[in-house]
């Protein structure tokens, strides 16, 4: 959903960069040879994999080259767009007879689905089999929230987070500037800013961010989240109307109606970016992938003049709302082992480092966010590394986990986008909450 | 056959397999194959608790019974039905307007008549992203048509209010060429003796169209209405790609929710049941039509005698 436009130079860029990097800090070796696992082992097998589109998908495609030379294994891949790719793999799986062995999920669609379906195959046997795992790649390597992501609730470890998407603060330093305005560290000053910033007679406006239903959710989860809300109780109540949630869409309104350019309640990512990269908005709250288009002349009018930053902070505390996809095994798969192999090279380091390089994502390992020589390789400005790593040190997962999240985005986005025409925010979430409960108790029980 | 059987039943021939039936089985297959059975297991999902993923348990009528008490659901209905209103009554009345227009001589009259009917041409889904654009507040031209004229800037598809009425208006602009295309039709077919005695009896050329014209194209008209009926009913494309239902859920017709339901929920009980009352709902509407049409065939004949 949220990275799907990448310029192909700055990826060939950050791959370039990446290449010259490992050719010359780890010689020929394609992989650190601490302890390797048996690459060769599983030779001959052949492999398929479905994808979505996007920078992931393309970096897995450019270079599995590399994967067939280091193992023999062949490998067919897809990259199908995200919401068709989301189609056909429940499709398919519920079938129970896949046509992959290797599928690309988004978390916080997905993976309640995915575990209640029995879809995924086990992995924390093979991270524990020397002969089938680098020593380099543990768990304790994955953030929080990754691994939060990647195990279900009996503990087990049911696919390898791939990337992370956390969401930050962009702002244009000259309009900033221009006002004389400090970079807002709370939602207090972020509206007041906005405020300050917005003049329609000019057609300049203080903040952009998702207004469509569905997708907004992905903006107003940071707002809930720092008003200290919870997405579900101990008993798996859904909580999205209490006194947090209201105080949050209030903010959202007023941020939307007031500051936001016209027409708002119908933008999604792209319409978004589209007025923060023409120097129309002065901020935009939106996924950390969206750097590498703002920093490209072709398609940026602000290019250099960006500035990155965290989610400011609300007054019940500061979270990055993160969403993010992994890579995992369809449990009908004949080929676990050979497909395991390819799915820790799709997270390897050096895979992961190219990633992050190129800025079509981010690895949930620390051990390549924290690499120093990674990092220098990033061809993005230093603010937004930082911004990187500075999110994930206050990740927190942005969507409610249950099987209907879609449902619930639908709902809730709803009743979210309806307070920008006007609609009374508690008003508006009591009637999305009523009428999601019954759905998400009938999901639930089944 | 029965009227034959009761008048003079045949003294000793039993019944016989008719010669044409070798003829019929291949096309009652493929009917039965694609037109009835997917029917018949519609009807049958939609009895089910059928969720992709999860096993599947009988239900009977509950899915049923939950429509009425789905918000959304009675929501998109109403959509549907304003949506279909607006999208037959406007495109009828240009399109007729329009044919009106063309069917006289001019010069460029057949080269004007193709370029009319362009928009029809085009795919909706091209059609509604350029119409996208055209909506945007603040890049878009159609507000700046309007700055032209002095008026504020509307919100177009960005707003609950209008978002009907906006799409209805990309509705009607593809698809009155097909009205005019079809009444045109009608108007060449009348005899030119009605309009030379009403000229001699003095009509003016609005008693002319409405006494002479309107009535007898009405038939034209009612096969247009239908034809748009079935089509605004089920539109999809157009909503779609502009609005996805938006904004909150303020353009999202039967058609959309059903979509959402089915393919990206994977409700597919629920969504059978929606499509089953969605298909009642077009027949119904037909039905209507129909009636309509007969009704008024009645009195003209009445009329005329």
């Amino acid at each position: 959903m949220f990275k799907n436009t990448l310029s192909r130079r700055t990826l060939l860029q950050g791959t370039m960069a990446a290449g010259a990097m490992s050719a010359g800090g780890l010689g020929l070796a394609p992989l650190p040879a601490l302890a390797d696992p048996q690459w060769k082992k599983y030779a001959g097998t052949k492999l398929e994999v479905l994808l979505a589109k996007g920078p992931r998908g393309d970096n897995f495609q450019k270079n599995i080259k590399e994967f067939t030379d280091l193992t023999g294994i062949v490998v067919e891949s897809e990259q199908v767009p995200e919401q068709q790719q989301r189609q056909k793999a429940v499709i398919e799986l519920a079938s129970g007879k896949p046509s992959f062995d290797v599928i690309h999920l988004s978390y916080h669609v997905q993976k309640r689905q995915f575990e209640k379906g029995g879809w995924l195959a086990d992995l924390s046997g093979f991270m524990k089999d020397p002969n089938l795992t680098a020593s380099d790649l543990t768990e304790s390597d994955f953030s929080a929230a990754g691994l939060k992501y990647a195990k279900d609730d009996k503990g087990r470890l049911l696919s390898l987070p791939w990337s992370v998407d956390y969401f930050i603060l962009y702002y244009n330093k000259e309009m900033f500037e221009k006002k004389n305005i400090a970079v807002p560290k709370t939602f207090e000053e972020m509206a007041a800013a906005a405020e300050k910033l917005t003049d329609p007679a000019a057609g300049t406006f203080g903040f952009v961010g998702r207004g469509l239903r569905n997708a907004n959710m992905t903006l107003w989860t940071n707002f809930f989240l720092n008003y200290g809300g919870e997405f579900l109780d101990a008993k798996g109540e859904i909580l999205t109307d209490g006194p947090e949630a209201v105080e949050a869409t209030k903010l959202y309104q007023k941020l939307l109606t007031k500051y936001a350019p016209p027409g708002v309640s119908g933008f999604n990512w792209m319409e978004s970016m589209a007025s923060f990269s023409q120097g129309r908005s002065a901020m935009w709250l939106d996924g950390v992938g969206w750097a590498p288009p703002l920093e490209d002349p072709t398609a940026s009018r602000i290019v250099g003049k960006v500035g990155y930053a965290v989610v400011p902070a609300g007054p019940k505390g500061q979270y990055s709302a993160t969403y993010g996809d992994g890579i995992g095994i369809a449990a009908a798969s004949k080929n676990k082992e050979a497909a395991f192999l390819l799915c820790q090279w799709a997270v390897s380091k050096k895979q992961g480092a190219r990633l992050l390089q190129a800025g079509g994502g981010v690895p949930f390992r620390n051990s390549i966010l924290n690499d120093q020589e990674v990092r220098s390789g990033v061809k993005l400005p230093k603010e937004w590394v930082q911004s990187v790593i500075d999110s994930a040190k206050i990740s927190k997962l942005g969507l409610p986990v249950v099987v209907p999240v879609a449902e619930f985005r639908d709902l809730v986005g709803a009743g979210v986008t309806a307070t920008l025409s006007g609609g009374d925010p508690a008003a508006e979430l009591k009637t999305a909450h009523e009428q999601f409960r019954p759905i998400l108790e009938r999901s639930e029980k089944s | 056959m029965s009227n034959q059987l009761t008048a003079t039943p045949p003294p000793r021939k039993a019944w016989r397999v008719p010669s044409y039936w070798p003829f019929v089985i291949p096309a009652l297959i493929v009917v039965a194959g694609i037109i009835v059975f997917p029917w018949l297991f519609t009807i049958w999902m939609s009895m089910h608790e059928w969720k992709v993923g999860a096993p599947t348990t009988f239900v009977g009528l509950a899915n049923y019974i939950r429509l009425p008490t789905d918000p959304r659901f009675v929501e998109a209905v109403g959509h549907t039905i304003t949506y279909t209103l607006l999208s037959v009554i406007l495109p009828v009345i240009f399109g007729t307007f329009a044919a009106v227009i063309f069917h006289q001589k001019f010069p460029f009259r057949g080269f004007l008549r193709g370029l009319f009917i362009m928009p029809m041409m085009a795919t909706p889904v091209a059609v509604a992203l350029v119409w996208t654009m055209m909506f945007h507040p603040q890049l878009g031209v159609l507000n700046y048509i309007l700055s032209l004229f002095g008026l504020p800037a509307e919100l177009w598809v960005f707003h609950p209010g209008s978002v009907i009425p906006s799409l209805v208006m990309v509705e009607t602009w593809q698809w009155t060429p097909l009205v005019m295309l079809i009444v045109l039709g009608g108007l060449s077919a009348i005899p030119s003796e009605p309009y030379e005695s009403a000229r001699i009896d003095g009509a003016n050329a609005w008693q002319m169209f409405r006494y002479i014209t309107l009535p007898l194209i009405t038939p034209f008209i009612f096969v247009a209405s239908m034809i748009r009926m079935i089509d605004a009913v089920k539109s999809f494309d157009i909503i779609f790609a502009i609005t996805q239902g938006g904004p909150g859920s303020a353009s999202e017709t039967i058609n959309l929710y059903l979509y959402s339901v089915a393919f990206v929920y994977y409700d597919i009980g629920y969504g059978s049941a929606i499509a089953v009352v969605f298909f009642v709902l077009i027949v119904v509407l037909a039905a209507i039509m129909l009636y309509m049409r007969q009704r008024l065939h009645w009195n003209q004949t009445g009329g005329a005698a």
